[in-house]
Formats: C-alpha cells, structure tokens, sequence
C-alpha cells in the first residue's frame, strides 16, 4: 500500500494544470460572461440594462433572418470544406509521396502564405479577379473577351476566397496523415495484385481518412465562423452568421444580441464537433496529428 | 513621424495609389513583396524601437479617416505640430467611431484614444450623452475666433456652457458618376434617382457604413423630407430596390475610390472630398449634390481622459489659418474656418461645399434629435434590408 502510494506519479497532473487553467481564463470565464450577457437588455445604442430575460433568444429562435443566415453559413461552409478537401488532397499527396531531397521546402512553401496577413492574402483576389485584374487583362488582351467578365463581389469570389485562406489547414492535416502511413502498404497491395487506383482507394486513402477528417472540420469551424472574407470579396447578399455578430456588435452597439449570436454559433459549430466525434471520434484528431 | 499604422492599412493605401494610376501594377507587386519580407524580418524590431522612443514624450492618440484625410492631417497638420512642440500624435484609422465607441466599452476605458476625427452633430452628441466629452477652455485655442459661427452653432447647442471639440471641416455626401457612361444632363434630371438607374444594375455602388445615409437618400428617393421622414416604410422599400442594382456596399473611402477608378461601378452616393481627389488624378469622375442632399461637418473631439491642455494645443495649432487651408486643400475638404475672416485660396474656395459666406445656408446638415432617436430601431433594420431582407 505505501509503495503504491510513493508510487503515484503526479506529472501528468502538473503538466495539465497551466493549460487547465488557461482554457479557464481564456476559454470558460469569456464565455461565461457572453452568456450571462446575452440576458442583459439593449434599451439604446451602447446603452444595456441589467437584467434576465429571453427577448434576445426567443428572437434567435423565432426570426427567419437568423435562420436563413445560419443556412447559409452551413451551405457556404459545407461547399468550402468540399472545395477544399478535393484541392488540398493532390498538393497533399504530392508532398508525402515525392522522393525530392528538400521536401522541407515544399511545407515552407505551404506555410509561406502565413507570413502575410489574412486579409492583405483575401483583398489580393480584387487585383485578380477584378475588373482591370490579371485575369480580365490577360482575357482582354488575347481578345478571349471584348469586355472584362464579372467576377467579384459574389458567392463565388467569397468561396474561391474562403477556400484560398484555409486550403493549407487541410493540406497540412492530410499531409501529416499520409505520411504517418507505412510506405510498404501500397506497393503491398500492388503485390496482391491491385491497381495502382485501386490500392490508392482501398490502401491510402482509408488510412489518411482521419488527416482529411480533422482538416474537414478544421475548414468547416473556421469558415462557418468568418465574417471578413464576405465583407471584402461579397455582394450584398454575400454574407455569414458572422457577419451578424459584426452588425449586432458594431454598428447596432446592442452588444446583449451580439452576445446571443455568438453564443448561438458556438453552440452549432460546437454541434458540429460533436457529430464529428460521433462518428469519426475526437481521437482520430490526434491521430491526423501523428 | 509617428504614425501607428498596421500591414493593411499601408497595403490599402498601397492598393488605392495603384488603383489611381498612381504606380503602376509591376510597381505595386514589387512593393508588396518587399513589404512582406521587410515585415517579415524587421517587424518585431522596428516595434520594440518605435515602442521605445513613443516612451520618450507626451503623445496624443488621433483617430480619423484614412487616406487621403489622414496624408493631409499627418502632413500638413501633424509632423509640424510634432516639429513645433516635441509632442508626438500617434493617428491611427477607424472604420467609424462606433467601432471606437465598441473598444472603448470593451476595454472599460478611454486609454488610448484622445481625439476623434468625429462626424457629425448627431456623434458629438452621442458621445457627450455617453459621459466621454470635456469641458475645453476656448481661451487656451484662440484661433477659435476663425472658424464660422453657423458651424459651432449646433455644438453649442448641445453643450451649451463649453465644447468638446471644434469643428474642423464640412463636405457633402452626393453622387458620383462615371462620365464615360453617365450624361451631366441625364444626372441632373434624375438626381437622387441616378442610384436606382435600372440599366447600371451591377454597375451601382453605395456606402454600406451607414443606416441613416441609406435613409437619406431613401427619403429623397420617396420624395421626403430627410429631417423629417414619416413613412420609413417606403425609404426601407426604395433601399432594397437600390440593394438589387448594386454590385458592392462600400466600407472605406480607400474601397470607394477603388470601386471608380477601376470602373467596377459607374455610380455611387459618394463624399465630395474623394471624388474631387479622383478628378485631380484624372478619372473621369463627376459629382452631384442633388436636391436636400446630405451635408455634414466634421469636428476634432477629445475624448474623457485626455492630456486636455496638450489636445487644446494641437487644437489650436490645426486651426491656423495655414495649417487648416494646407489640410483642406489636402484632403479636398473644406476648412471650417470664415472665409469672410480668413482669406481662402482657389484651391479651397474650388472645392465641393464650400461656402463663401460662411454661413452654411445651402447645406441640409443631419438634425442629431432626431436622427439619433430613430437610430436604434433604423440602424437594425437597415442591416437586414442589406443582406436581401
């Protein structure tokens, strides 16, 4: 009994506590306080009353301009975490597979567009896609067009932006996927006599499923929780739930509604995290990670 | 110099010169990138040092407008100010003073904000009415006695025993348009209707920052008086068939100016100021202030809590009728300063708005009573009507 007692080790315990407590302070207690006042009441701009009431959720809950906003922003995030997994597979793929000496320049390549800000990387589209952009200078010139083509400022160049920010979160989480996959596996299964498809699809892409996964709901997370991409790239239909936060907040100073919007994406994209451990299970993130 | 200024903003400055004609495309991607690795390697350094030597003396915080406005104040205003006395100005950008309203809530506090390039009476009023104005001591800025009666007057009004800041310019928010595709004869017929032009749908711009400037031009648009709507159903009713026809809500004079030199719009409400900036660079730009259309006045607010002896200062030393005529000139908007005491040269008598009496009877200027009393209700539903509601 007292050698089990000696015997406890205590470093897991120590280890935790710093990151315990600042998911306390960082994470619980901000959210505490929005939730608390998403109760509070808006009587003028800037100007909240104390007080608990549901005026702010039974608005959420009744009012078909949220609900519209909140599909939207899970069709807009569905069709970017699509988007994203099909364009970031290949890059991905590429880089685990190839044999070139300095693979490491490859991720920096990866990694690079972090070194320039968020939204210098999304205005940069305006002076491609735009009307005197690279793209319609290149199509007028050749005489492809007699007129430069819309491009901007529709779903379009938001998804097209979305995607663009946060392709290098699913190439990363395929990439570590994949390379944790024993290299003998696939030609393995060549052996066997599979073909080069068919041991892809029944030998790499299985195992790389929870890289694909993790980045999947990466993308999704952060997507669904955008509100800059619309605002610079979008028309003025083109927006997300975000976008509503920003309005509640900002230009209406009824910060007791923004409070209930926010938690109310918290709650969907925390909805979202649940199904996927559902059926995929939060330890597969671990896994994608190595 | 200075100047608190993060990537972006001297990215879109960067964009704004190459979408004037300013540099050329080559030129602005080689900056780009030689911004980026300059950020990447110096940033932290050059930080710490500006960090180190803003320790050295008394600073004073300016928010305002951006781009050009905010050249001309740095240039013309500022950098002598800081040559003249040793203080230092940090200016920063803000996308509207209820984002700075929105920090300074969160933070629980005025520290880091000192003065505002304010909007607008109904602004003044509200951040008197919020507790953050001062009581200044107009002796302490003399040159006071030069700015025009009729646009202190409505500050006055409002805090009748002192003021919180002095106005500082005027400009009018009308309409642009792009002559290649746009007639004088056919703007002036339509007026305010130019923005509902049903042939320039996807060739339309409009300023997405502000619920009571859509409002305006709604009641314009459903033949109201803008100081005095009745029916805000029928001004929501003409901004949703302005929302179909346009292509992009504009957030920024920066994104503005973009929006007509690159020909993405042909038409949009848009402030006096930019647009003459535009003609100087030579687009084919025109501007129109239609019937009742909206004018507004600026003022320098300082903020509860500021350095007020040094603010008066500053104050003082932007009113001089050199540094006030060489801003308004800069800026392309007009000084608040008595063209009937101060002698104003073409460069500013030219410009959109400008009064030669001094006494602002031809502009209709917001009535902050009662816009600010329908602002809550307004403002949300102007939100929705944006978004396709």
């Amino acid at each position: 009994m007292g050698d089990a007692t000696v015997g406890l080790d205590r470093r897991p315990v120590l280890l935790l506590t710093p990151a315990f407590f600042a998911i306390i302070a960082l994470v619980v207690i901000p959210m505490a306080f929005i939730l608390v006042y998403s109760f509070y009441e808006n009587i003028d701009l800037a100007v909240d009353k104390v007080a608990f009431q549901f005026g702010n959720w039974k608005e959420v809950a009744t009012d078909s301009y949220y609900h519209n906003a909140i599909w939207k922003t899970l069709r807009i995030s569905l069709t970017v975490t699509v988007l994203a997994a099909l364009l970031g597979y290949i890059p991905a793929y590429f880089i685990a597979m190839t044999k070139f000496r300095h693979k490491w320049l490859l991720l920096l390549l990866l990694i690079l567009p972090f070194w320039v800000s968020f939204i210098i990387r999304t205005l940069s589209w305006i002076h491609i896609l735009g009307n005197q952009g690279a793209l319609n200078g290149l199509f007028v010139t050749l005489g492809l067009v007699g007129e430069p083509i819309r491009m901007m400022f529709n779903e379009f160049s938001v998804m097209l932006g979305l995607v663009h920010v946060f392709l290098p979160y699913m190439i990363l989480n395929i990439y570590v996927s994949l390379e944790g996959i024993d290299g003998n596996l696939e030609p393995a299964a060549r052996t066997l006599g599979a073909k080069p498809w068919q041991a892809f699809k029944e030998v790499t892409l299985p195992l790389s499923m929870p890289g694909l996964a993790a980045g999947s709901l990466l993308v999704f997370v952060l997507t669904g929780g955008s509100y800059v991409t619309p605002l610079i790239l979008g028309g003025p239909s083109d927006f997300l739930f975000g976008n509503l936060i920003y309005d509640a907040v900002v230009t209406e100073l009824n910060w007791p509604m923004g409070a209930t919007l926010s938690f109310t994406l918290l709650v969907l994209l925390g909805a979202v995290v649940v199904i996927y451990s559902r059926f995929m299970g939060l330890n597969q993130l671990s896994k994608a990670f190595g | 110099m200075t100047k608190k200024m993060d990537d972006t903003q001297r990215y879109e400055r960067l964009r704004e010169a190459v979408g004037n004609g300013d540099i050329s495309r080559r030129s602005f991607f080689g900056l780009l990138g030689s911004a980026a690795i300059t950020t990447g390697l110096t940033g932290g350094i050059m930080t710490t040092m500006a960090n180190q030597a803003r320790a050295a003396g008394m600073e004073l915080n300016f928010e305002g407008w951006g781009g050009i406005v905010s050249e001309a104040l740095r240039k013309h205003a500022f950098n002598p100010y800081e040559a003249a006395t040793g203080n230092k100005v940090i200016d920063a950008t803000f996308g509207g003073e209820n984002e700075v309203l929105t920090k300074i809530k969160a933070a629980g506090s005025t520290n880091g904000h000192n003065i505002l390039h304010s909007s607008g009476v109904n602004w003044y009023k509200r951040w008197v009415d919020n507790g953050y104005g001062v009581e200044l001591n107009e002796d302490n800025i003399p040159n006071i006695k030069n700015v025009m009666e009729s646009i202190i007057a409505p500050f006055r009004e409002i805090t009748p025993n002192s003021l919180s800041a002095v106005p500082y310019d005027y400009g009018t928010t009308g309409i642009a348009y792009n002559t290649k595709y746009v007639s004088e004869e056919e703007a002036m017929a339509l007026g305010a209707d130019l923005l509902l032009k049903k042939d320039l749908k996807g060739k339309i711009g409009g300023w997405g920052g502000d619920w009571a400037n859509r409002a305006w031009y709604g009641a314009l648009q459903s033949g109201q008086d803008p100081n005095n709507i009745q029916d805000w159903d029928a001004v929501w009713d003409k901004a949703r068939e302005h929302r179909d026809l346009v292509l992009k809500y504009w957030g920024s004079g920066a994104e503005l100016m973009d929006l007509l030199a690159k020909e993405e719009i042909y038409v949009t409400e848009a402030w006096s100021g930019r647009v003459a900036a535009l003609k100087k660079q030579g687009h084919p730009i025109a501007y129109m202030d239609p019937p009742n259309g909206l004018a507004w006045m600026e003022s320098m607010f300082v903020l509860k809590g500021s350095p007020v002896a040094a603010a008066e200062e500053l104050l003082n030393f932007m009113l001089a009728p050199e540094t006030a005529i060489a801003v308004a000139a800069g800026q392309n908007y007009p000084s608040s300063l008595d063209p009937t005491k101060v002698e104003m040269p073409e460069s500013v008598s030219s410009l959109p708005a400008f009064d030669p009496t001094g006494k602002l009877e031809g502009l209709v200027f917001r009535d902050p009573i009662k816009w600010n009393a329908a602002e809550k209700d307004q403002s949300k539903k102007w939100n929705r009507v944006k978004k396709g509601a």
